[in-house]
């Protein structure tokens, strides 16, 4: 789960991590009360989004005048930012952060990420500070300096002392960056995230270190023992669709082929999704039943893909193992009769019960295609794509 | 022989009582499996599947000899059940749980360093060993004795390959599922050592996923420590960046994390790999054929 820039920056200040001074609002006319309540002469606006990218995309813009704050954020909020991560539709901005602006004399990197080889939390800081980590990564990597923390004591002070000397903040700075190092870390693994991080951490004019932007994501499994964490979810920055899934127990997540898949367990499902790419098809979603899925849930996944309408046809694939294909059969035949899908409907089931599936999907006055296996399934749902596409093709020629 | 279960093996389960445990250790007793009991904390001293019922792990292991467990316990509780089985020396331990915190695994991997312990998972479908037994979620009946062994992060990707080398007329020597979770206690080149030392095992099957350096590590492990064939495929090539597809682990936050960049770092080790899902089965067979009759012979 992401949350929003303003609410990491919440969250961190009860760690004693020091960030701008500033508020989150939601009209141009609060922006300029807040601008006007912090004072100074110069301003930051910064959208409010859960996408990367925002400053390129016009979505940080400075101010000198509390009706300039006044007017940028007149113009942010109600618009659509769209920014490298958020696809060409963007994001509606809904609020805008208000902050003092600093005077950056420098900037510096600084992240958690739980790392998967070393299987333990490890500290990630740069002197590179302010551009994407990924591409320093990659460009200098000499300029990456890592710390793995031991779980058992936590992050200790002369890691923090390492790591700030490695990438040079010396003399007054450096116990300001062992308190802003340990207040990530405490976060951190207070709120069961699975990543943090400041960028850019930055000396400003008056010598002081400041945490200008910062990021953090959370542990979806870790939530139930989080409810502080989970009030902070924005339904507005996730897929409708995405969000009904998961209230049914189903794992969804959408893309942009025509190709509707309903697979069980996520391997299956993204070597479906494969399987169909190589047949020259393009999958419209990524669905997984999960185990043990009953009728009910069959016909919800039906009516979730559904809801796409790029899809011009769905492929059913299920390795039953703990599932039952007869369940899912007659979850099938439940979406058909109740959704009256027209769709072609290519079904491979195989495992569990499969006779009884297949015998309920014959039984049935649907045209369901069926199919033996992977290739066969995926090679029958792109011709039926094709088919379609064909068809409607001739019917324009025909009309034109 | 085969790799973490054998015909030697005692199992128990933790949460034995429990629906699912229930249902799965009947099933495993079904194939032959050696189920010497199992633990459900507050109801030690009943019968359960005409097994007994013990409170805690060690007193299980004390009365029983058990040194497999698999542990049915519920996300929240798991890693509590893991480090308790660890506590208790019991040396394979199989975690069925999908969706413990990932915070929660690293402190179980601090706990279980310099025990001895393997962890297989957690949200794996489990180990099998055809015709020996198994602890796991996994439908048994479409396993077959063999001498391939399979390592995987997915179940079902799993049982779809199994189902593709059965049409070819190839058995498994073991079966194991290392989980889709970010971090878990076997990787996939701890189980390429165990089947390369196995005698029973001639060639393994690596079916990785997006996300993550696992593969990779353990394809270039192989190719230095290996001399069994490995055919390696790894799922996602068609997942966008920086989404989760279904399991924890499985997302792609940099170029080395996709399918493409895995799959044609593991062709230049010079592994034998599948880029079409439906071609898992007959790759294995191809990889099988390529083997010299004397190397068979020599295992």
């Amino acid at each position: 789960m992401n949350i929003h820039e303003y609410q990491t920056k919440d969250l961190l200040k009860h760690y004693e991590v020091p960030v701008p001074q500033g508020r989150v609002v939601h009209s141009d006319e609060q922006a300029a009360s807040v601008a006007e309540e912090i004072g100074g002469s110069r301003w930051v606006v910064k959208a409010q989004i859960h996408s990367g990218g925002r400053g390129k995309a016009g979505g940080v813009r400075i101010g000198s005048s509390v009706n300039e704050i006044r007017a940028i954020a007149d113009e942010m909020i109600g618009s659509r930012l769209v920014t490298h991560q958020t696809g060409p539709e963007g994001r509606l901005v809904h609020r805008v952060l208000v902050e003092q602006a600093s005077t950056i004399v420098r900037e510096f990197y600084l992240g958690l990420v739980i790392d998967r080889a070393t299987r333990r939390i490890t500290m990630i800081a740069s002197s590179e500070g302010g551009v994407e980590i990924e591409e320093v990564a990659q460009n200098t990597p000499e300029r990456i300096i890592k710390e793995v923390i031991d779980p058992a004591v936590g992050l200790l002070d002369f890691q923090c002392r390492k790591v700030a000397n490695k990438i040079g903040l010396k003399g007054a700075l450096l116990p300001q960056a062992v308190k802003i190092m340990k207040g990530l870390y405490r976060c951190m693994r207070d709120s069961d995230a699975v990543m943090a991080e400041i960028n850019p951490l930055a000396i400003i004019d008056n010598g002081q270190l400041l945490a200008l932007d910062a990021k953090m994501s959370f542990d979806d499994n870790a939530l139930y023992r989080r409810p502080a964490i989970s009030e902070l979810r924005d339904f507005d920055e996730e897929d409708p669709k995405e969000v009904e899934a998961t209230a049914h127990g189903l794992n969804y997540i959408a893309l942009d082929g025509d190709v509707g898949c309903i697979v069980n367990g996520a391997g299956l499902a993204m070597a479906t999704m494969d399987a169909i790419t190589l047949h020259g098809g393009r999958p419209a979603n990524f669905l997984d039943v999960g185990g043990g899925a009953t009728p009910k849930k069959v016909a919800n996944a039906f009516h979730i893909v559904l809801q796409d309408p790029a899809v011009k046809t769905i492929l059913i694939n299920i390795f039953a193992g703990i599932n039952r294909c007869d369940w899912i059969a007659t979850g099938i035949i439940q979406a058909m009769r109740d959704q009256n899908i027209k769709l072609p409907i290519v079904v491979r089931l195989a495992g569990t019960n499969v006779e009884e599936g297949r015998a309920i999907l014959n039984a049935s006055k649907f045209p369901f295609i069926i199919a033996n296996n992977l290739d066969d399934a995926s090679a029958k749902a792109v011709a039926e794509v094709n088919n379609i596409t064909r068809k409607v093709v001739s019917l324009r020629k025909e009309q034109a | 022989m085969s790799v973490y279960l054998n015909k030697d093996s005692r199992v128990i389960f933790q949460g034995f009582t429990g629906q699912h445990a229930t249902f799965h250790a009947e099933e495993a007793i079904k194939m032959g499996t050696n189920v010497v009991g199992g633990v459900t904390p507050g109801k030690g001293g009943t019968l359960h599947l005409g097994l007994p019922v013990f409170d805690t792990v060690e007193e299980a292991v004390l009365a029983t000899g058990a040194d497999v467990s698999g542990i049915f316990a519920p996300p929240p509780f798991a890693a509590d059940a893991i480090m308790e089985a660890i506590d208790a020396g019991i040396k394979t331990i199989v975690v069925i749980a999908d969706g413990i915190p990932v915070q929660d695994m690293v402190h179980v991997e601090r706990y279980r360093l310099g025990t001895g312990a393997v962890i297989i998972g957690p949200n794996t479908p489990g180990i099998i060993t055809p015709g020996v037994g198994k602890v796991g979620i996994m439908p048994s009946h479409i396993y077959s004795p063999g001498r391939i062994g399979i390592v995987s992060r997915s179940g079902t990707l799993n049982y779809e390959a199994v189902a593709q080398m059965s049409e070819l007329g190839l058995g498994q020597s073991s079966s194991i599922g290392i989980g889709g979770d970010p971090v878990n206690g076997t990787d996939f080149t701890t189980v390429l050592k165990a089947f390369e030392e196995d005698p029973e095992t001639d060639a393994v099957l690596m079916i990785g996923e997006i996300g993550g350096p696992q593969e990779v590590d353990a394809a270039r492990w192989a190719t230095k420590n290996m001399r069994k064939p490995l055919i390696g495929y790894v799922a996602g090539l068609s997942a966008p960046a920086g989404r989760r597809m279904g399991h924890a682990g499985a997302i792609i936050s940099q170029e080395s994390d996709t399918a493409t960049a895995k799959i044609d770092t593991m062709e230049e080790l010079g592994m034998y790999v599948v880029r079409n899902p439906a071609d898992i089965g007959a790759t294995v067979l191809r990889a099988i054929k390529m083997m010299s009759p004397k190397a068979v012979d020599q295992r």
